[in-house]
């Protein structure tokens, strides 16, 4: 299903022939599966078919303002993105950090623009090199899916199609945005899987998924992704479902890639382990909004949220001595369905006072692009302080 | 790693010794899945074994060969001097009651369309324990233990809670009929690291509580450390080291556990992500046909043509630490990183 086979269709304008492309026609989130929509094509972009001439603006990448994603259900309107904004400069890495039910995973889609088409309301811009892709139709989205934003899923097995072969799969979008012959387009296909660190590619790109394990699997998919060289990547909990050694490798690999190709990537995840070595900055999510952001040094070391210290010390390490307490965070997220007033976190905060409960705080910018929304904020050196009892904890051992 | 022996097998007075486990399924062709072969270790009373590796190795398998789900294809299984392979039908169910299982999924594991309390409540009317009174009252006892309220929840269905309420739960069913020894299989890596801690807490607190053995299988090394008092690294069916947990993450001896503990990513941007962790070739081999040898020989960066030829056997390296390798870490490192910096400079 969805496989545009001809690439010689889509050499004209795609753009005139909204209903052309099969499976692209309905709203996108109902293709999740369908890997030809995110990849993109590593050409230049003069060559691209029928696309936009998009600006090559001395700006930043990518320009969230005050976003806000709600989805109409019968308990009312759920503010799963409540008003992001942030902006991603060339080449950087954005850590994207909450619990589950935070709205990280809804913003990357809003971004994407890969939402159902019904009951959703949608407000706020995203700017993609200067061009605003918020209120696009998807058949324009589609210029840019793939050949200037790739995506990677949190499951690899849901987000390859099980009946296609992997090269056809890695093919798909460089044919649809390129154009380029078959047997070019697979030569590519197996150089791309070479690169992601497939052995023997050449064997690889007729097999279908099921012959290939977890961690194999997401490789695919970054080479899918990764097929038309985008320039910004959006990754949502690629490794989550992932072994440990094997979640190492991914995350190498898409560092790698992601250095090699000049790309801006947003890595979406719930684990501060994953994002502490491998991003330049993140944000905090909490409640569908931004609840911290910092240079990712910054936010180690002088965390002022307390969600943020909360997330911190709620997990264990290998450095810790068997047995030791660890610090949960009581309760459980607010339903964003029915937000209170007051800082959203306050109902577990234990630090939280009366204005907590009363006023919402801003996210207010305390300099070098550090941004944090609080009332009571962590106290200076006391996150320093944590990290460094933590860096000694074992003996020493880890400290590296 | 991937060793055969039984030398990490402590005095006879464990409360659950497993010996020269095999579990092998049936596969086309008349092949077979080596899922586990020759696993043998112990639990003491009070004690909480960690059974870490990565998927596909074993683990689960070996959990659910303990309780008999299905039986082991060979293999001796001893609890509180019950040899469990050759017990009856009728036998086995009694017997099972005081062992326990906590699974993955809570959410897929507990029965959506029945009401909190009747979960609970089943182990005992399933064995006719109690008046209706009574019941109600263990269920309200067990349920406000795992930090749960009766009256608040008890009419309530699974799809109502979230997963780290359906793992208290689940926990609570667990515990109904005073288990000894409880198997639990995951629990934790299903949840957000803020729900997880919860529950690692709350394990702990009912470890105490009702003086409960616990076998923790998990992959995440982290988890594991913080629960276990020994732990067990399993590879493809094999055990590769078995270490009090202290032990183990301070001197990992086996290149597999090295390894292991150099992917877990670090909540601290002052230290670098492993380069060693890259270096591991990705792929598990098939337990189709598992490697000759040492079954690790095919990932492993110390391999050399003797570890194609000869099994490596369990043997002793520190007091309680064993593993089974031709080419141990020489000397006690600190962490999985020296270790691999260490290997590049002899090389």
């Amino acid at each position: 299903m969805n496989h545009p086979t001809k690439p010689g269709g889509f050499a004209g304008t795609p753009m005139n022939h909204p209903t052309k492309p099969g499976g692209f026609a309905g709203t996108p989130m109902n293709h999740p599966t369908k890997p030809g929509g995110f990849a993109g094509t590593p050409m230049n972009h003069a060559t691209r078919p029928g696309g936009f001439a998009a600006p090559r603006g001395a700006g930043p990448l990518l320009e969230v303002d005050d976003l806000r994603t709600q989805f109409l259900t019968g308990r009312g309107a759920v503010r799963a993105v409540d008003g992001v904004s942030f902006s991603l400069d060339r080449g950087r890495t954005l850590g994207v950090v909450g619990e589950s039910g935070s709205g990280k995973t809804v913003l990357a889609r809003s971004i994407m623009g890969l939402l159902p088409t019904t009951n959703v309301v949608r407000s706020g811009t995203v700017k993609y090199d200067g061009q605003k892709l918020t209120g696009l139709a998807p058949a324009e989205l589609r210029e840019f899916w793939g050949a200037e934003i790739g995506m990677v899923f949190q499951d690899p097995m849901t987000s390859l199609n099980p009946v296609v072969r992997i090269g056809r799969q890695i093919t798909e979008t460089m044919r649809f945005h390129l154009g380029i012959p078959d047997n070019e387009a697979r030569a590519r296909a197996v150089e791309l899987l070479r690169s992601v660190g497939i052995p023997d590619p050449e064997r690889r790109v007729r097999e279908y998924p099921h012959q290939l394990s977890g961690g194999m699997r997401q490789r695919v998919t970054i080479a899918i992704a990764l097929a038309c060289g985008p320039k910004l990547l959006l990754a949502d909990e690629p490794t989550t479902a992932l072994d440990v050694t094997v979640q190492a490798q991914i995350l190498s690999l898409l560092g790698r890639q992601q250095r090699e190709r000049f790309m801006a990537m947003i890595l979406v995840t719930h684990d501060l382990g994953v994002v502490a070595g491998r991003t330049d900055e993140i944000a905090v999510m909490y409640a569908g909004r931004i609840v911290e952001k910092a240079p990712t040094p910054v936010l180690f070391s002088d965390m002022k949220m307390r969600y943020t210290q909360a997330l911190f010390r709620s997990i264990p390490r290998v450095t810790d001595p068997g047995h030791k307490r660890l610090q949960a965070i009581g309760g459980r997220p607010p339903d964003l369905a029915a937000p209170a007033r007051g800082c959203s976190f306050a109902p577990r905060c234990p630090y939280a006072q009366q204005r907590c409960r009363d006023e919402t705080p801003p996210l207010i910018e305390v300099g070098s692009g550090h941004a944090y929304a609080c009332w009571y904020p962590v106290e200076a050196g006391e996150a320093e302080a944590d990290l460094v009892t933590r860096r000694v904890a074992g003996d020493g051992v880890w400290a590296r | 790693m991937a060793g055969s022996g039984r030398a990490q097998l402590r005095d006879s007075t464990a409360l659950l010794r497993v010996e020269n486990l095999v579990v092998e399924f049936p596969a086309a062709g008349g092949r077979r899945v080596h899922a586990v072969s020759d696993v043998s270790f112990d639990v003491l009373e009070g004690e909480t074994l960690g059974l870490v590796g990565e998927s596909g190795c074993g683990k689960s398998t070996t959990g659910r060969a303990v309780m008999q789900l299905p039986a082991p294809t060979s293999g001796r299984v001893r609890f509180e001097d019950q040899e469990l392979t050759t017990l009856s039908g009728d036998q086995l169910r009694r017997t099972r009651t005081r062992l326990q299982m906590i699974f993955q999924d809570p959410i897929s594991s507990l029965n959506p369309r029945r009401r909190v309390c009747d979960i609970v409540a089943e182990p005992l009317a399933i064995w006719g324990l109690g008046t209706p009174e009574e019941r109600r009252k263990r269920v309200a006892e067990v349920l406000d233990a795992v930090g749960l309220d009766a009256d608040s929840v008890g009419d309530r269905r699974p799809h109502e809670f979230s997963g780290g309420q359906c793992q208290r739960i689940s926990i609570a069913r667990a515990l109904m009929l005073e288990p000894k020894l409880v198997i639990c299989d995951e629990p934790v890596s299903a949840l957000d690291v803020s729900v997880q801690a919860q529950i690692l807490n709350l394990l702990e607190d009912m470890k105490a509580r009702y003086g409960l053995t616990l076998i923790f299988i998990a992959h995440d090394l982290a988890v594991v450390r913080n629960v276990s008092d020994r732990v067990a690294v399993m590879y493809l069916g094999k055990l590769c080291e078995v270490a009090p947990a202290d032990e183990l993450y301070r001197a990992p001896a086996h290149p597999y556990t090295a390894t292991l503990l150099a992917s877990v990513p670090v909540p601290d941007p002052g230290v670098r992500p492993d380069p060693a962790a890259d270096e591991i070739n990705a792929e598990l081999p098939s337990p189709l046909a598992p490697p000759s040898g040492c079954r690790f020989r095919t990932r492993c960066p110390r391999a050399q043509a003797v570890c194609a030829e000869r099994e490596p056997e369990m043997r002793e390296v520190a007091a309680g630490h064993y593993a089974a390798c031709h080419f141990m870490l020489d000397r006690p490192v600190l962490a999985g990183h020296t270790v691999f910096e260490e290997r590049k400079s002899n090389a």
